[in-house]
C-alpha cells in the first residue's frame, strides 16, 4: 500500500480521523468529525448518549466504513483496511458490553490473540510478528515437536501478560464465570495481547464502584506506560475522565463540540448545554 | 472444561520431568486403544468385526463434522454430500475397468474413469480431497455472507448431491449404483484411519489453530477485533472437516462394496448429529466415543426391531423403535447434559 501523507504530517500523532461522515438510512450518526490524537496520550471521549462514540470507534476499528472521510493511521491511510487487518497494524479495542470468549478459559482467551502474521503489503514494519505464529495447521494436527515447543511458550507468553494485569490465579477459569470487573480487565488485556499501539476503551468502567473505578484509572496509566501505548477511552464517568484523560474531545449528536485539555472542556459553554447542566 | 489442558495438567503433576509423556500422552493412549480394538477385532466373529470396522468409519466421519459444526461452530448440514463424493470418486478409482464396464450398463463409464486404477490408499486420499474442494467451494459464498446462511444452503446442496448421484448415469450409474467395489475396508484400515482422524484433529483442535475456531464460535465480532480472518478460517475448517467426511465416505464405499444415491441421502447427516451432539459440540475424542457407542447401540437394537424369543417370551418386532430410541436418549441429554457427554459449549436454542 502507498504512504499517504496528511499534509503536513506531524510525527507526533498517531491517529487521525478526517472529516469523518457516517450515514445510518437517514440518520446522520457522524457529521464532519476531524481530530488528531498524539502519541502516547490518554486521549477521552464524551459525550451524552446515542452521541456518535461508539460508533466512532467502529470506524477507527473498521467494523464500519465511513460513508465520507478518512482514517489515517501512523502516517498510513488505513480507510480500506478490514477490521482484523487494522488489529495487525497496531489498533485494538474492547466492547461497551465485554465481549468475550466465553466458554474458553482466561488463559485460552489469551492465547488465542497471539496469532499474528506479517501483512504483506505493509513491507518490513511488522516483522516483529513474524515469529509469533511459527508453526502450520498440519504441524499442530501431526503433532510435530515444534508445535508443542511453541504451545508452551504462547502458554508462557499469556500467563505473563495475565500476571501483569492481576489475572493470573484465573487462568483455568471459563471466562463467563469471571466477576464483572475481572471480564473488563480480562478483555483489556486480550486487546494487550495483540501488541497494540493504539488501544481504544470503550466505557471501561461501566458498572464499577468508585473503589474500583480509581484502581481502574491507575491501572489504565500503568499499561500506558509499560506499553508504550495510546489509549482512546470513552466514558461516561466524569471523575475518570477528568483524572486520567490529557486531552478530551466532546461529541453530540454527532457532531464534535469541543476538543481540548480537561480544564477547558469543564468550562465549554457547549458542553455544559449539551450535558444539561449535569455536574462536570 | 478443556479435557486436554486437565489431563495434560495431571500428567504434568504426576510425571514433572517427563516431557515426552507431557507432550504424546495422546498419540499414546491412541496407538493403545488402536492395538486393542484391533486386537479385540482380530478374535471376534465376522459380524462383530464388521460393526467394530463400520463404528470406525462413523468416527472417521463424526470428527470430521464435528471438526466444522461443533469446534468452529458453524451449522452445516451436508456430510452425507462428502460422504458421497469421498465413496464415489474413491470406488470409481480403484474398481477394474472390466468391473467397471459391466457395473455401467446404462451408460459406459465416464473418460478417464474408464481405464483408470489405483491402489486404495491413493483413491482414499483422492476421494477426500474430491470431498474438501467441494466443501472449499460450497463455503465460499456460504461464509461471505454472515448469519446462518450455511444451515440453508449445506441442506440444499446435500439433496443437490443425491439428485446429482441419480442423475448423472455415466459418472454415479444412476439408481443401481456402484456395484462390485473391492472389499479393501480391512479392520487395519478402518482403525488406522479412524486413530490418525482422532489424533491429527484432536490435536489441531488444541491447538492454536483450534483455539481460532473456538473463538469465532463464541464471538465473531470479538475474534474479528482480536485480527482473525473470520471468513479464511472458517473456510479452512469447512474444508478440512469435508476432507475427512470423505476419507470416511471413500472407506465406507469399499466397506459395502455396493453403493448408491439411497446410502448418502440426509439419513446419514442425521446419524452424524445425533452422533456429535452425544459426544458434545467441540469435543473430538467425545464425538469418537459417541460415534461407537451409536453404531453398536444402533445394531444392537435392531435385534428388538426384529423380535426376539427367548423360551417362553415372545418380544414381537417392534419397527422403528432404534428412532424412538435415539431420540429419547437425545431429549434426556438435551435436558440433564445439554453440552454433551464431553462437550466444552452449551447447546443452546437462540
Ligand atoms: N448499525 C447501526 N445502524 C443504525 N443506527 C446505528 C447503528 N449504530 C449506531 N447507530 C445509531 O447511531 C447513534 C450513535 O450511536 P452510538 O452507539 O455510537 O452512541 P454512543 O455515543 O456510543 O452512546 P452510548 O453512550 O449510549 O453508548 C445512535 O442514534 C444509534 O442508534
Ligand atoms: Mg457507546
Amino acid at each position: 500500500m502507498e504512504k499517504i501523507y496528511v499534509d503536513p504530517l506531524d510525527p507526533h500523532y498517531i491517529l487521525e480521523l478526517d472529516h469523518i461522515w457516517i450515514k445510518f438510512g437517514g440518520l446522520i450518526a457522524l457529521k464532519d468529525v476531524t481530530f488528531k490524537v498524539k502519541k502516547g496520550e490518554i486521549f477521552g471521549l464524551i459525550g451524552p448518549n446515542g452521541a456518535g462514540k461508539t460508533t466512532l470507534f467502529n470506524i477507527i476499528t473498521g467494523v464500519y466504513r465511513p460513508t465520507s472521510g478518512k482514517v489515517f493511521f501512523d502516517g498510513d491511510d488505513i480507510t480500506d483496511l478490514k477490521a482484523y487487518e487494522r488489529v495487525w497494524i497496531g489498533i485494538s479495542r474492547t466492547f461497551q458490553n465485554i465481549r468475550l470468549f466465553k466458554n474458553l478459559t482466561v488463559l485460552e482467551n489469551i492465547m488465542t490473540v497471539f496469532h499474528f502474521k506479517k501483512l504483506q503489503k505493509w513491507g518490513p514494519f511488522f516483522v516483529k510478528f513474524l515469529d509469533i505464529f511459527p508453526y502450520k495447521w498440519w504441524e499442530a494436527g501431526l503433532a510435530l515437536p515444534k508445535f508443542f515447543k511453541f504451545e508452551e511458550k504462547l502458554e508462557e507468553y499469556a500467563l505473563e501478560l495475565l500476571k501483569i494485569v492481576g489475572l493470573e490465579d484465573y487462568w483455568d477459569w471459563k471466562a463467563s464465570s469471571l466477576p464483572y470487573g475481572k471480564q473488563r480487565k480480562l478483555e483489556i488485556a486480550r486487546a494487550l495481547a495483540t501488541n497494540p499501539k493504539l488501544l481504544l476503551l470503550d466505557e471501561p468502567a461501566a458498572g464499577m464502584n468508585p473503589q474500583e473505578t480509581s484502581e481502574l484509572m491507575e491501572f489504565i496509566r500503568k499499561i500506558r506506560d509499560e506499553f508504550n501505548l495510546t489509549i482512546i477511552l470513552i466514558e461516561h464517568d466524569m471523575k475518570l475522565v477528568m483524572g486520567v484523560c490529557e486531552t478530551i474531545a466532546v461529541l453530540d449528536h454527532g457532531e464534535l463540540i469541543a476538543l481540548g485539555k480537561p480544564e477547558e472542556i469543564k468550562n465549554n459553554k457547549r458542553v455544559i448545554e449539551a450535558y444539561l447542566g449535569e455536574a462536570i | 472444561m478443556n479435557w486436554y489442558l486437565r489431563i495434560r495438567k495431571l500428567i504434568q503433576k504426576k510425571f514433572p520431568n517427563n516431557k515426552f509423556l507431557h507432550r504424546y500422552f495422546g498419540l499414546i493412549a491412541f496407538i493403545i486403544v488402536g492395538i486393542i480394538s484391533l486386537f479385540i477385532g482380530n478374535h471376534v466373529n465376522e459380524f462383530w468385526q464388521r460393526l467394530i470396522i463400520l463404528s470406525a468409519i462413523y468416527v472417521i466421519m463424526a470428527v470430521g463434522y464435528n471438526f466444522s459444526n461443533g469446534v468452529a461452530g458453524q451449522f452445516s448440514l451436508d456430510p452425507n454430500a462428502y460422504a458421497a463424493i469421498g465413496a464415489y470418486v474413491a470406488a470409481l478409482l480403484t474398481m477394474s475397468p472390466e468391473t467397471k464396464e459391466n457395473v455401467f450398463i446404462l451408460e459406459p463409464v465416464m473418460k478417464p474413469f474408464d481405464k483408470i486404477q489405483l491402489p486404495f490408499l491413493i483413491a482414499t486420499l483422492i476421494g477426500g480431497l474430491a470431498a474438501a474442494f467441494s466443501a472449499f467451494l460450497i463455503g465460499i459464498p456460504s461464509f461471505r455472507v454472515r448469519g446462518d446462511y450455511l444451515a440453508i444452503i449445506t441442506f440444499g446442496f446435500g439433496e443437490i448431491i443425491n439428485v446429482i448421484a441419480n442423475n448423472l448415469v455415466s459418472l454415479t450409474n444412476g439408481a443401481l449404483g456402484l456395484k462390485g467395489i473391492p472389499e479393501y475396508t480391512t479392520l487395519a484400515w478402518a482403525i488406522g484411519w479412524a486413530i490418525f482422524s482422532v489424533f491429527f484433529l484432536w490435536h489441531l483442535t488444541n491447538s492454536q489453530v483450534g483455539r481460532i475456531l473456538k473463538s469465532i464460535r463464541e464471538d465473531e465480532i470479538a475474534a474479528e477485533a482480536t485480527g482473525i480472518n473470520v471468513f479464511r478460517w472458517k473456510l479452512f475448517a469447512f474444508t478440512l472437516s469435508g476432507f475427512f467426511i470423505g476419507i470416511g465416505g471413500a472407506l465406507f464405499a469399499h466397506y459395502l462394496t455396493t453403493i448408491s444415491p439411497q446410502v448418502f441421502t440426509f439419513f446419514l447427516t442425521f446419524n452424524l448429529l445425533i452422533i456429535i451432539l452425544i459426544g458434545g459440540l467441540g469435543s473430538i475424542v467425545g464425538s469418537a466415543i459417541a460415534a461407537v457407542l451409536f453404531t453398536f447401540a444402533f445394531e444392537i437394537l435392531r435385534v428388538f426391531e426384529e423380535g426376539i424369543h427367548i423360551g417362553h417370551i415372545n418380544i414381537p418386532p417392534i419397527p422403528g423403535l432404534r428412532m424412538v430410541v435415539f431420540a429419547i436418549l437425545l431429549i434426556a441429554l438435551m435436558i440433564f447434559r445439554p453440552q454433551g457427554l464431553f462437550g466444552d459449549k452449551e447447546v443452546s436454542i437462540k
